[in-house]
């Protein structure tokens, strides 16, 4: 039971993440090669907090509040750019996040931190806890796809010029979607170094924002569910399988291939599409 | 004062060349205004001025009493300004309806949190309709851009723009690609458009659909104003055909 608990609450901190990042990426098509930075200021700042003594569950709130706050920093700086700028910059991102952390003895240098206190609830009150997480990120996910913000989102991730033109305040939306993603990775990152209890600069590198943006695409890039799907899949496979776990990287970035080749939009396009069919023959 | 939009001692310069060169333009509230003028006379630059894409070097624009010259095209969009572009671009993963109704429902759109908390589509949907009928499109309201001829989405546009509910809107090139049939048609749409609180610049290449539907008229050649006033009387000057038609030098 404890191993099954412990893959369930991997899948839950995945599907989180994943979720964060299609806020980005998948509502007003940023695409972001750095996403793990910000999984990475949230574990940093939860596991330093709970070791001073903090609860877990409060330690999530600055943790999501600071990666939000650095996300804001970064979305700011990624307005001047687009497209393939962007992946590069989010990407540099990713690198300066690891680089500083090496950096810092207060925060484990090259060492990381251990010793981060298991949660006072117990492992099945941490899968709780993510779920619970994982279910209130995606209803506000849903909630802003279905309202006025996600109509806009829309037309600023199909042709943000005409966006424009149609009065909407392109830089204010994106802005606003930097900060609900990278807050919600933040506390992805909270609750992964309570699971992990252990946590490095390596962590949080380039492999693991590929990683997160393969589940991203594969799901279908801004389909809630669909990402849910990817990112379950993709996260329970590697612990299942030790193969797939050994050439993570190549079967990530096949995937990736082929998804951008045959199926841009993703699980959630073929599904939609098969769906359709489906009825259509009814 | 009493113009909508004025253009006043207007130049940009892009390096060393000068597209516009100290021009001058006056839009009246609820007028029609055709806008000619040879090829590389500063049309689109002119027109970029006045939504904000290209900041000018020298002089002023000014809309509805405000100096609009520094603001963004946003703002100039919340001001009351609207443009229908030459090179259609309909939001491709949205249905005609909708492409409009987010236009219609574009002042809710001033702030992500307050967006999210909206839901209702309805009566943007209905504006949209109404739109959609006015400009002949009604009948393909719930298909989606990417099947539907140039025609259909030249029309598009306008009904898009007309949605921001604006005083001034500026129609660039919206009769090029069109055959004659389809052009004239549009041109009879464009000449119904204005109304008191409408004023229309037609920024066009069809001179002929423009001195028929268009009862004033403004000429820029060389980055410069040529001439600006009543149809008749502007075509009559010899300038003017010599710039435009290249008759009479």
């Amino acid at each position: 039971m404890a191993y099954e608990i412990i893959v369930a609450t991997n899948v839950a901190i995945a599907i989180l993440f994943a979720l964060s990042l299609n806020v980005i990426t998948g509502f007003c098509g940023q695409v972001s090669l750095g996403h793990a930075a910000f999984l990475g200021i949230g574990a940093y700042t939860s596991a330093m907090l709970t070791k001073a003594g903090m609860p877990l569950v409060l330690s999530l709130v600055p943790a999501a509040v600071l990666a939000g706050a650095v996300g804001m920093v970064v979305g700011l700086a990624s307005l001047r750019v687009r497209h393939d700028f962007l992946a590069i910059t989010t990407m540099g991102v990713a690198f300066l996040f690891v680089g500083i952390v090496r950096k810092q003895d207060a925060l484990g240098g090259e060492i990381g931190i251990a010793g981060i206190p298991a949660p006072a609830f117990g492992r099945p009150g941490l899968l709780v806890l993510s779920v619970v997480c994982v279910v209130a990120f995606a209803a506000l996910a849903v909630a802003i796809r279905r309202s006025w913000a996600g109509f806009a989102f829309e037309s600023i991730a199909d042709d943000e010029d005409t966006a424009r033109l149609l009065g909407i305040d392109v830089p204010r939306f994106k802005l606003f979607a930097f900060v609900v993603g990278t807050a919600g990775a933040g506390v992805a990152g909270g609750l992964y170094a309570h699971q992990v209890r252990f946590i490095g600069p390596d962590s949080f590198g380039f492999v693991e924002s590929v990683t997160v943006l393969a589940m991203v695409i594969v799901g279908g890039i801004g389909s809630v569910w669909g990402v849910v799907v990817a990112a379950a899949l993709l996260s329970m496979l590697p612990q299942w399988f030790q193969l797939v776990d050994d050439y993570k990287l190549l079967l990530y970035g096949a995937l990736l291939f082929a998804t951008m080749r045959f199926a841009p939009d993703g699980l959630a396009g073929i599904a939609t599409r098969a769906l359709r069919r489906v009825r259509g023959a009814a | 004062m009493s113009a909508l939009l004025s253009v006043r001692d207007v130049t940009v310069r892009f390096g060393g060349i000068t597209a516009i060169d100290g021009a001058r333009l006056e839009v009246e509230p609820g007028r029609l205004l055709g806008f000619i003028g040879p090829n590389g006379a500063g049309k689109t630059t002119m027109m970029r001025v006045i939504t904000g894409v290209v900041r000018p070097s020298a002089g002023q624009v000014l809309f509805r009493g405000s100096d609009i010259t520094r603001w963004s095209t946003v703002a100039r969009i919340r001001h009351g300004l609207a443009l229908a572009q030459q090179i259609v671009r309909p939001l491709r993963a949205l249905t005609l309806l909708d492409n409009v109704a987010l236009a219609v429902g574009h002042r809710r759109l001033t702030s992500p949190v307050a967006a999210m908390l909206r839901h209702d589509r309805r009566r943007e949907r209905e504006r949209a309709h109404t739109l959609l009928e006015r400009v002949g499109l009604a009948e393909v309201a719930g298909q989606r851009p990417e099947a539907l001829p140039l025609g259909y989405l030249k029309r598009l546009e306008v009904a898009r723009a007309l949605a921001l509910e604006p005083a001034l809107l500026l129609l660039d090139e919206p009769l090029a690609g069109l055959n004659q049939r389809e052009a004239r048609a549009m041109a009879d749409l464009i000449a119904e458009l204005p109304g008191p609180s409408l004023a229309v610049v037609l920024i066009e290449h069809n001179l002929g659909e423009v001195l028929r539907v268009c009862p004033t008229l403004y000429v820029q050649d060389g980055g410069r104003a040529l001439a600006f006033g009543p149809t008749s009387e502007v075509m009559a000057r010899a300038d003017v055909r010599a710039a435009y038609l290249g008759v009479g030098r």
